[in-house]
């Protein structure tokens, strides 16, 4: 490339003195432009004429070769010079954004970590992360990449993931968490046994997904390549047409004038900017995309998602936190609320249910398990333990029957889980406990309102849950206990109420979802995070657990269509327009050579803004 | 089979295509992508003939782009 920008200066420097030699004699000036062409463009016409040999006789090489030559023959030496001496500068800059597009790109896949600390009987030895197993301990040094998935066995640290997730704050961590490879590690040393083999950690998943998104090609990518195919053929047989034709017709018409027409047409036949700045768009939508923690699997469905008409959502982990939370205490008598807590949590301690966890986290103390005695579990009722001495039961209503001589009536609360207790025989009160909406989802719901798109909800769960949860964020459609089969039906009914341009999303977190994810237009899994069937089963990832990240994609859509549109117009519309003119002979060979890396270069530039993905919402 | 190779140098989208279009139309060749972004070639093809498709598949990049270096990944 420096050795190109010599050749040009050079070119440049011969190409005005040979303007300014005085027009006699004539053949100082031609040599001076003929040294100005050489130095510029041999190499350009040396690819020309190895090409013919091989058969491509329409590229872009070939094509300025005879255009520039076409153009010396006509007696126009200074535009012959210019059009080699334009196209040169027009490749230098257009190789600069390709450079700059290709780093940006592999910066944001600079995930990949370079080696592993594995440990072993003599120490710890550097070995390529692809040789350690499942089973081995790995060390991660403050500073470094976590190279593989696995489980922390020692030491704590905060974990930077924003190369996963986008989210900017750092994750505490201590032993027995699960870490995930493509992390940074940020304060402590960390002992690490590995889970999964490199080709199955989340970072090569990641990488992967990214690099193939070329694969799946959108409309308007297989448009263009279709168009590129065809486009270069025709405009070289209409500059054919337009060389020999008129001045067999129009009477007394010259040829000089119709082959520099003609030359113009070859100047703009290369369909470059193109096939070149749609791709690039794409992939910087997919980048930026990715950079804010969502993965997309290709192209066409970033295309589909900018016609979202339906954003179709699971409840339990998508909406919601899908962990239980204490809602409500009602102490009955003489007991206090915290003192029922706290029995609960103690005679649940040995289960592993989401319900006990959740109790057990609302007491927050440690629990002393040498308290608890002669726990047994009651099927389908709850638990009866020996808490401090006190008989305690813990479970449903009909629980409380058997084990109390309660009479009245049980409360009712349809909006969560009731979790009764009872002490000694007599009946202490209720602990509601329910599901914790997501912090983000009621701006993540008005965001997508706002867009004009319709919010739909599915739940396995009760109506009285489904449509609470609802209301509060403001879901325009509702259907509660439903199967898994019947949510593929609810999909297909909804797939046949939109419009047909339209397209419709489904948002589950992966468990259960795989069919509704496969039978939406668009399957977006949540917190895909170390969930390989969701990687599977979907075609968009959101990493984190946001639902913001819904409306964040769509909008990161709509604007790569937009800038897609924007490119697919301007560089049409600018070779249309100076063909015409060419063909009229109102522009000359300068307006062409814009025509074609002039627009390659905006296009590029264009294409670029695809990355810049403002981070706002996290 | 899966096929990936890097293709050093690339560095004309336009060839990029015209050598996707190329692989694609080699017989025994289901999917055929030039990412020209990370200079990849990647085309699944059928496992008998692979040697042969392989063959083909190295000649038509280089008979549109001859200054392309061909890697194996």
């Amino acid at each position: 490339m420096k050795n190109r920008i010599i050749r040009i200066i050079i070119s440049a420097v011969l190409f005005a003195v040979a303007i300014f030699l005085p027009e006699d004699p004539w053949q100082a000036e031609l040599i001076c432009f003929l040294a100005a062409y050489i130095v510029v463009g041999y190499k350009v016409i040396w690819k020309a004429i190895r090409g013919i040999f091989r058969g491509q006789m329409l590229d872009e090489n070939f094509l300025m070769a005879v255009a520039s030559i076409g153009a010396f023959f006509v007696g126009e030496y200074p535009e012959a010079v210019a059009v080699m001496l334009f196209y040169q500068v027009g490749e230098t800059f257009e190789d600069y954004a390709v450079g700059k597009s290709r780093r940006s790109i592999t910066e944001l896949m600079n995930i990949r970590p370079d080696s592993a600390n594995l440990k072993t009987e003599d120490g710890i030895r550097e070995v390529d992360p692809s040789e350690v197993n499942p089973g081995d301990l790995i060390v991660i040094m403050p500073g470094e990449k976590v190279p593989l998935d696995g489980r922390v066995v020692e030491g704590m640290s905060s974990l930077d993931t924003a190369a996963l997730t986008g989210e900017s704050l750092p994750r505490e961590i201590r032993t027995g968490d699960e870490i995930l490879s493509g992390c940074v590690n940020m304060s402590g040393v960390l002992t690490v046994e590995v889970t999964k083999h490199f080709g199955e950690s989340t970072v090569s998943k990641i990488l992967d997904l990214v690099e193939n998104s070329a694969s799946k090609k959108s409309r308007a990518e297989s448009f263009i390549s279709r168009f590129a195919a065809v486009y270069t053929p025709i405009v070289v047989g209409a500059a054919v047409l337009l060389a020999v034709v008129p001045p067999l017709v129009i009477a007394g018409s010259l040829w000089s004038d119709w082959i520099y027409r003609a030359l113009n047409f070859l100047v703009v036949s290369c369909p470059c900017a193109l096939v070149i700045s749609v791709p690039l768009s794409f992939f910087g939508g997919i980048g930026g995309a990715s950079k804010a923690g969502v993965l997309i699997k290709g192209s066409n469905y970033l295309e589909a998602v900018s016609k979202i008409e339906y954003v179709v959502m699971d409840k339990t982990g998508t909406l919601t936190e899908g962990v239980f939370h204490v809602e409500k205490i009602l102490a009955e008598g003489d007991f206090e609320e915290g003192q029922l807590l706290e029995y609960a949590a103690m005679a649940e301690s040995y289960s592993n249910h989401p319900i006990s966890q959740s109790l057990k986290s609302a007491y927050g103390k440690e629990i002393e398990i040498e308290q608890v005695t002669d726990v047994s579990e009651v099927a389908g009722k709850g638990v009866i333990a020996v808490v401090k001495g006190h008989k305690v039961a813990v479970g449903n209503s009909k629980l409380m029957t058997e084990e109390t001589d309660y009479k009245g009536a049980f409360e009712e609360y349809k909006s969560g889980t009731q979790v009764f207790v009872a002490i000694d025989g007599i009946y202490g009160g209720l602990i509601l406990l329910a599901d914790k909406i997501k912090d983000d989802a009621c701006r993540a719901i008005s965001k997508l309102k706002a867009a004009g798109i319709k919010t739909v909800m599915l739940t396995g769960d009760s109506k009285e849950v489904g449509e609470k949860v609802a209301s509060e964020l403001g879901i325009d459609k509702v259907y509660a206990e439903l199967l898994p089969a019947d949510k593929v039906q609810i999909v297909e009914q909804l797939l046949e109420n939109k419009s047909k341009k339209g397209s419709l999303a489904f948002v589950g977190d992966g468990i259960n979802d795989a069919p509704v994810l496969a039978r939406a237009d668009v399957g977006i899994a949540m917190g895909g995070l170390g969930s390989d069937a969701a990687i599977e089963a979907a075609d968009m990832v959101i990493m984190n657990d946001q639902p913001s990240k819904i409306s964040q994609i769509i909008s990161i859509s709509k604007k790569t269509m937009v800038i897609v549109k924007e490119n697919i117009a301007f560089a049409l519309g600018v070779k249309i327009l100076v063909l015409a003119l060419s063909a009229l002979g109102l522009v000359g060979l300068w307006a062409a050579v814009f025509a074609d890396v002039g627009v390659s270069m905006l296009a590029i530039i264009n294409a670029l803004r695809c990355l810049k993905i403002k981070n706002k919402l996290s | 089979m899966k096929k990936i190779y890097l293709l050093d140098g690339l560095c004309c989208a336009n060839c990029a295509a015209k050598i996707e279009r190329g692989v694609a139309d080699i017989d025994g060749v289901s999917t055929a992508s030039v990412n020209f972004l990370t200079t990849k070639l990647i085309f699944e093809a059928e496992d008998e003939k692979i040697d042969d498709i392989v063959k083909k598949a190295k000649k038509v990049v280089k008979k549109i782009e001859p200054d392309v270096y061909i890697k194996e990944l």
